[in-house]
């Protein structure tokens, strides 16, 4: 038996269908994974990531450790309600993980992790901390619902009301609100646009059934992957790893090699790979002919591998099978991919696919 | 709980089998398979005309979840496929024992039907995989 999140017999309730996710029993969907996903693009949905790891640092020279910890630079948040999407390196400048950073205080940040790395992000993050007696405490008390979809906002106000009447004034995306018990981010991992939700375990159920009378459905990690994989969002294990670095990995841009005087793990590495140079691309595809990428397939042009799949499926959007995948170097004309022995032509495109509830790649050669 | 027609018969690779009048089989999978499997997003189908052999793979139905292969209940010609499901393979989750069949074979030997499992054998495996 896995673990449970404090929402586990709501999902049992609604029919869902569960699956072993990092050791956690979560619902994979409630009847159908691709019309979970057109709703989220649609309309709103919601999702349970309460196995997600939240994290508090909190201390004196919790801002000094950040700015060594990870890869993006925390200063680019300027005053708390603030979030950054950044990488945890190694010294060797491959992924430990990535996370979200939350500029609470300035002596008290958040961190999102995953949940399939906790036990070595904690270890990791904890170890790293003490040069700067920063504490680090696990919020494992804590639920956590994300809302998604161009109805999203307006629903979960509808729903919740005065609860979160303090989130209407987040102009932004990454941007968020402490509200009592309730931490509120304008952030997801969907391609569009609504909140993810922090808050106590115990009040979890009735915010659910709130937001799920107010019409938000539930959707679940299915339709949460497919999701991500069209709005070009990397998935921590499959499109980066301990042995990857952000910079062959699409994450370029979250890596702030300025101000070069700021000294984060894993800088001497990626520094040393950027002058090496070839480094290959990272980017979409797309298949044209009937089927679904998955995986690991091989990326070929004239009979020769010059890639692979980091993640592959089917996008509900575009009706299409579409993958993210490394290459070795970089592609330019027609590819392919073997599926079962045949070669089916695929189109390489930069994603992201679909956000917004639009296309965003053209489908014609 | 999946459904399991008492009038079809059953392979233990989760292959469905019913009877016609004019002597061929049609062959789908079962309500069970399509429920672990999940949305279905792309069935690629056996040309017809093709001759099969007992347990021989024959088509694939791909998930948003996996690609499975289809193995032949029995020899056979195949005689007609469900060309329908090129464009809406979802109709194998809405009905599988329905217009969500796949292929429809002659069988080399009519009596090879009676080796396959009857409703409640199929019933049985089913319950032994998900002890």
């Amino acid at each position: 038996m896995g673990k449970r999140t404090p929402l586990y017999d709501t999902h049992l309730a609604a029919g869902a269908k569960l699956v072993d996710f990092g050791g956690w029993d979560m619902p994979l969907h409630y009847g159908s994974q691709i019309e979970e996903h057109h709703q989220v693009r649609r309309d709103a949905g919601m999702f349970d990531v309460s196995h997600m790891t939240i994290v508090d640092l909190r201390g004196e020279r919790v801002q000094d450790f950040l700015r060594y910890l990870v890869a993006n630079n925390i200063d680019k948040l300027k005053l708390p309600g603030g979030a950054l999407y950044t990488c945890m390196l190694n010294a060797e400048g491959g992924v430990i993980d990535d996370l979200i950073v939350y500029f609470v205080e300035p002596r008290w940040y958040r961190l999102v992790v995953n949940a399939a790395t906790r036990d070595k992000d904690l270890a990791w993050i904890t170890q790293q901390a003490k040069p700067y007696a920063v504490e680090v405490r696990e919020r494992a008390e804590l639920a956590m619902i994300a809302i998604q979809g161009p109805q999203a906002r307006d629903k979960t106000q509808r729903a919740l009301g005065d609860i979160v009447r303090a989130a209407t004034a987040l102009q932004k995306p990454f941007t968020f609100v402490v509200v009592g018990d309730l931490f509120i981010a304008r952030t997801g991992y969907t391609g569009e646009d609504g909140y993810e939700i922090m808050l106590p375990a115990t009040q979890s159920a009735a915010i659910w059934q709130k937001l799920a009378a107010a019409g938000v459905a539930p959707a679940g990690l299915g339709a949460r992957d497919t999701l991500r994989l069209e709005a070009g969002m990397n998935l921590y294990g499959n499109d980066m790893d301990e042995t990857t670095s952000p910079l062959e990995s699409g994450l370029a841009w979250t890596v702030a090699f300025e101000p070069a005087e700021r000294n984060f793990i894993g800088r001497a590495a990626l520094e040393a790979q950027r002058q090496r140079g070839s480094l290959g691309q990272f980017v979409g595809l797309v298949l044209l002919d009937k089927g679904v990428l998955r995986n690991h397939e091989a990326l070929l042009q004239n009979g020769e591998k010059i890639g692979e799949i980091t993640s592959g499926g089917f996008s509900p959007t575009l009706g299409r099978a579409i993958a993210l995948a490394r290459l070795y170097g970089s592609a330019s004309g027609a590819c392919q991919v073997e599926i079962r022995g045949k070669l089916l032509d695929v189109k390489v495109v930069k994603p992201p696919f679909a956000r917004n509830g639009k296309v965003c790649v053209a489908l014609t050669e | 709980m999946s459904t399991i027609p008492v009038d079809l018969n059953y392979t233990k690779s989760h292959e469905w089998v019913r009877r016609e009048a004019d002597g061929t089989v049609t062959v789908g999978i079962t309500d069970h398979a399509q429920d672990l499997l999940g949305d279905m997003v792309f069935v690629e189908l056996p040309e017809t005309g093709r001759a099969l052999k007992a347990g021989q793979e024959c088509a694939v139905v791909e998930s948003v979840k996996a690609a499975s292969d289809v193995y032949s209940p029995l020899a056979g010609e195949v005689v007609a496929v469900n060309e329908v499901l090129s464009d809406s393979p979802e109709l194998v989750n809405k009905a599988p024992y329905g217009e969500g069949w796949l292929m429809r074979i002659k069988p080399a030997a009519a009596a090879d039907i009676d080796d396959l499992l009857d409703a409640a054998a199929y019933q049985a495996q089913i319950e032994s995989e998900t002890e």
